[in-house]
């Protein structure tokens, strides 16, 4: 009796008359008839000693490896359908993560992709004596915990305002409502906030209306935070909620009936119950939040953005937008961008760490 | 919940169990409990009701006259109602040909995104796979490290895509995240079904294309929805990458239009009045009509967005 190591699907081409078929795959053939090519032997045994086990009528398996010519030979098919993707990853994901070496490099328009000559650290020196760079760093962290603080926890409200509605009708239209807004391009978003914000707009009339006087909205920087956080909610309070939602139905009812039992009110059943019951998706998404703390809504701001607001409005993505692509500073803006991509990769694994020290939730 | 055709254990069943046996066990509502359910309930159509008053307030600016909106007028309902402004819009051949260009680079990114998407999945969800889980990890690692906006733009400069379809579209022809729920619906196919296959002589290519797909319509069709969405909204590798007018999406169009710097030969309206009308809600109409086959779709897409969120959230 041989047993295979992962699922004891038989995928090869069965109906060809096992050509195709690996031996050791099919159940009932003896593990010895497995053919070993001499080369990754020496893993093979390795392998199979540290992973036998006993059936239970006392016969030691031992596990089939193969080598990649037989999974080749056998799976041919399956990994013709790998070839595109992987092309695409290597030359779309991959490549220009090795481009970043231009930050290192001076690149010259019509030269290499890679840059011409070493500079070492001379882009880096560059942008930390750059005053314009620190006001957008700041920008961007005061935004990014802004949108941490005000931003994450609303669909989480949401949620549980819907969790507590009785009839399904009434639930569903607001959650079709509510949602809308994730499918609109951010270019209709940043339409909507210069109507609403524009001197003859909405919000206008009604401070008009109260006896104030019309504010220029998007030409005082005072205002832009609040805008681009209302916007933000405006677009995402709604879809944020589903993963939610959908995590609130798998908490226990009996938990709740054992808390009414014991005199619990609504309140505390929410708080001792819902609440805790949610916290690993509320982990895992606050995790993927962190993450993209540096690169907050950078094609929404760069559409908001002018320059009687960059006070306020210049964050590091849209600072190096201007500096690379509308100055064509190839390599100082690489320089920024691989500092902005090491802090957000720093960020997460961080926030995954503490997260899995301190509540046990990890994304991997 | 909305009605999920992906997930076996249903949600809505779920919530409606679980209402039931709320209300089973409640003898009355207490008098703050029912008063907590009124502000409630009225919380939730008030941010209703204000998710929806931005397309309402663009609705009524679209059809409303020039002298309403700059006098602050125009809120709910179109004041001095007209039809110039569409007139206008519509015979600008600049707009159409932007419309098109939308149209051609979704349907042709849609599909090598689905052809890319459909069979990688396909591949990663047979776990006898060698070589399997580092396959996995090379498309799991880009939702977390990814080369940067300059690195991206010098390689697409460098292949030559720029003013071209293909800047738009091969960029963007796999989400790691559609990728990981079509795996996992892939995984959850009856094996049965695929070995019959087998056994009755197609090879691989034949049951992925003959039993698998036909019977996944509902994951394709929201693969589809997500990608034809995603593409529709794009701009920015339009914005970047392409330089003739010409060639633009209709969102850069309209990006344009807000931006002020609309060339000087798009819209070119008829007479003096048309231009007043023009200045002031060109850009709703714009707007409107670049939302609308979304908007008509969402009753539709909303139902295959939600499930497919949700079994991306719930199988990982």
């Amino acid at each position: 009796m041989s047993s295979v190591q992962q699922d004891p699907v038989v995928t090869g081409e069965a109906g060809q008359g096992g050509v195709d078929t690996f031996p050791g795959m099919v159940a009932g053939q003896p593990v010895e008839d497995a053919p070993a090519t001499d080369g990754p032997s020496r893993r093979k045994s390795r392998r199979s000693r540290t992973q036998t086990w006993t059936t239970h009528d006392g016969q030691v398996v031992h596990p089939v490896t193969q080598t990649w010519a037989q999974a080749l030979r056998r799976d041919w098919r399956l990994y013709s359908f790998l070839v595109l993707p992987l092309l695409f990853l290597a030359v779309f994901r991959y490549w220009p993560i090795l481009g970043n070496v231009v930050a290192f490099r001076r690149f010259r328009p019509g030269g290499s992709m890679f840059g011409d000559e070493w500079v070492g650290l001379y882009y880096f020196r560059m942008f930390l004596n750059d005053q314009q760079f620190w006001h957008a760093f700041t920008n961007t962290v005061i935004l990014g915990l802004l949108t941490l603080v005000v931003v994450f926890p609303l669909p989480i409200l949401l949620a549980l305002m819907l969790n507590e509605v009785r009839s399904r009708h009434f639930k569903r239209s607001i959650q079709t409502i509510s949602y809308l807004p994730h499918f609109m391009s951010i270019v209709i978003v940043a339409g909507i906030v210069f109507q609403l914000t524009s001197v003859d707009g909405t919000i206008n009339q009604l401070i008009e209306k109260f006896g104030g006087t019309a504010i220029a909205f998007m030409q005082d920087p005072s205002w832009f935070r609040t805008i681009y956080l209302t916007s933000e909610v405006w677009q995402t309070v709604g879809w944020g909620t589903i993963l939610y939602l959908a995590a609130l139905t798998t908490i226990d009812d009996q938990l709740y009936e054992a808390a009414r039992i014991d005199g619990a009110n609504r309140w505390s059943q929410t708080w001792h119950i819902t609440l805790p019951g949610i916290r690993p998706t509320m982990i895992v998404l606050l995790i993927l939040n962190v993450g993209t703390f540096m690169a907050v809504g950078f094609e929404k701001i760069l559409l908001l953005q002018n320059p009687l607001i960059y006070s306020t409005a210049d964050v590091i993505s849209t600072y190096l937008y201007r500096v690379g692509i509308v100055s064509n500073s190839i390599s100082y803006a690489t320089a920024i961008g691989l500092f902005e991509a090491v802090i957000g990769v720093a960020l997460i694994l961080s926030a995954n760490a503490i997260s899995r020290k301190t509540v046990g939730a990890s994304l991997w | 919940m909305v009605t999920t055709d992906l997930t076996p254990p249903t949600p809505e069943a779920a919530v409606a169990a679980r209402a039931s046996s709320r209300t089973g066990t409640h003898v009355k509502d207490s008098r703050g409990l029912r008063a907590f359910r009124l502000v409630n309930g009225a919380l939730l159509i008030l941010l209703a009701a204000l998710v929806l008053y931005p397309f309402v307030n663009i609705v009524a600016q679209a059809f409303s006259s020039e002298a309403y909106i700059t006098t602050g007028q125009v809120n709910l309902v179109p004041r001095g109602f007209n039809l110039v402004t569409f007139d206008v819009v519509l015979s600008d051949p600049m707009f159409w040909r932007n419309y098109r260009n939308t149209v051609e680079y979704t349907v042709v990114a849609t599909a090598i995104a689905m052809a890319l998407t459909t069979t990688y999945a396909y591949a990663l969800s047979k776990a006898h796979l060698k070589g399997r889980k580092f396959f996995i990890g090379v498309a799991v690692a880009t939702m977390f490290f990814n080369g940067g906006l300059i690195p991206n733009y010098i390689l697409i400069s460098h292949l030559g895509f720029r003013n071209t379809l293909w800047a738009i579209v091969l960029p963007n022809a796999i989400s790691i995240f559609n990728l990981l729920v079509m795996k996992s619906f892939f995984e959850n196919f009856p094996s049965e079904l695929e070995e019959a296959a087998q056994i009755d002589g197609m090879s691989t290519y034949g049951v992925f294309f003959k039993v698998v797909l036909p019977l996944s319509k509902a994951v394709v069709a929201t693969m589809l929805l997500f990608y034809a969405v995603s593409f529709w909204n794009g701009w920015f590798g339009a914005f970047l990458y392409m330089d003739d007018p010409n060639l633009y999406p209709v969102t850069v169009y309209l990006r344009n239009l807000m931006a002020g710097v609309t060339g000087g030969t798009s819209i070119q309206g008829g007479g003096t009045d048309n231009l007043t009308q023009i200045g002031a809600n060109v850009q709703a109409v714009t707007m409107l009509l670049t939302v609308l086959p979304i908007v008509c779709l969402y009753p539709f897409i909303q139902r295959y967005f939600v499930s497919g969120v949700m079994l991306g959230a719930v199988k990982q």
